[in-house]
């Protein structure tokens, strides 16, 4: 699977629910539609919650991946406006 | 707008909301709301309107608090007996949410003060018990284009409406003048269960908020009625009056005119 480069990057290592998330619609929402956001996080919950979040929002999971045993890579395309 | 950690944290529940988000709670913070009545509705709506960050909260209250008060106006104490009642409930919401700038307005309002104070919010939200009072905030909000949520309460009944003017009828399109005095009796002469005004209050509060970010439909144009004992919301449908005297077509109010006193009972 080819590499897709991102437009904005979202550290939120070390952040638990439900800021996880919280940090994560910021980002969301200062990006323009089509564009896309990848998070970079630890707290396990949340590789499953914000991903099933994102969708609530309308937007589009390009990837969840598990990169080490502790950390996750997700990749979010805007699809709506807020 | 760049949060804080703590306001991360405080709006969570808000800025996880798709109806809200960070842009809908920039807007409450970014909001200027004024309440008249620091009483048993200004004290719910006030309260909740604070939690949520509202940035500028005005209370236009000119009376003190008192021990019969407290079965009802939340945001009063026994500390506060004595005090102002728009001092005491800003001290109450500045401990609640020291983000909330909140302006108390130790005055009675009258047809003299009223478009002056109003002037500079963005809605205006009417807590008060008397007629004439509740005439005169509506006759300035419609002069000043100026969204209005208006409350009632007495006994175990209240009603809610949102007033858009331009856009929806107004208090007079309902009722063109107040009842003669003596004839709707206030809350001290029929009694108020205490729990009422925080139902009204609340739904007074959401009114605001969703004028604030611009979600959701409008209590315009409907008023809402709560019957508590008989656990009733029931709408009616109020229509825009093109005769109305302040809002139709031909407006024969041109100017505010004062609140005659016997009126003024509570």
């Amino acid at each position: 699977m080819s590499e897709t480069k991102a437009d904005k990057y979202l550290d939120i290592r070390g952040v638990v629910c439900p800021y996880t998330l919280v940090k994560s619609k910021l980002a969301i929402e200062n990006i323009n539609v089509g564009q896309i956001l990848e998070i970079i996080l630890d707290y396990p919950e949340a590789s499953d919650s914000i991903p099933k979040a994102m969708i609530n929002y309308g937007h589009a999971v390009l990837k969840v991946e598990k990169i080490n045993p502790k950390e996750w890579i997700i990749q979010v395309k805007k699809e709506v406006e807020d | 707008m760049e949060f804080t950690e703590e306001q991360l944290k405080r709006y969570s529940r808000h800025i996880i909301l798709p109806e809200v988000g960070g842009k809908g709670q920039q807007k409450i913070s970014n909001s200027k709301v004024l309440i008249v009545g620091a009483g048993g509705l200004g004290c719910p709506v006030g309260y909740y309107l604070a939690a949520a960050g509202v940035g500028t909260l005005a209370l236009v209250d000119n009376d003190v608090v008192e021990l019969s008060n407290l079965q009802r106006q939340i945001a009063h104490s026994v500390k506060t007996l004595g005090i102002n009642k728009a001092d005491s409930a800003k001290q109450t919401f500045e401990n609640l949410n020291p983000d909330v700038n909140v302006v108390a307005v130790k005055e009675r309002i009258n047809s003299k003060n009223i478009l002056g104070l109003f002037k500079d919010y963005d809605i205006i939200v009417d807590g008060t018990d008397n007629f004439p009072t509740r005439y005169l905030i509506n006759d300035a909000c419609v002069m000043l284009k100026k969204p209005l949520v208006s409350g009632a309460i007495l006994r175990f009944e209240g009603q809610v409406t949102t007033i858009l003017p331009g856009e929806g009828p107004c208090y007079r399109c309902l009722f063109e003048e107040p009842p003669p005095a003596g004839l709707v009796p206030s809350c001290q002469e029929a009694g108020v269960l205490g729990v009422l005004p925080g139902i009204i209050g609340a739904l007074q509060a959401t009114e605001v908020l969703k004028l604030i970010i611009g979600k959701g439909k409008p209590l315009k144009g409907e008023l809402l009625i709560y019957d508590a004992l008989g656990v009733n919301f029931r709408k009616v449908r109020v229509p825009k009056n093109s005769d109305c005297p302040i809002c139709g077509k031909n407006p024969t109010i041109k100017e505010l005119s004062d609140i005659p006193e016997q009126y003024c009972s509570i």
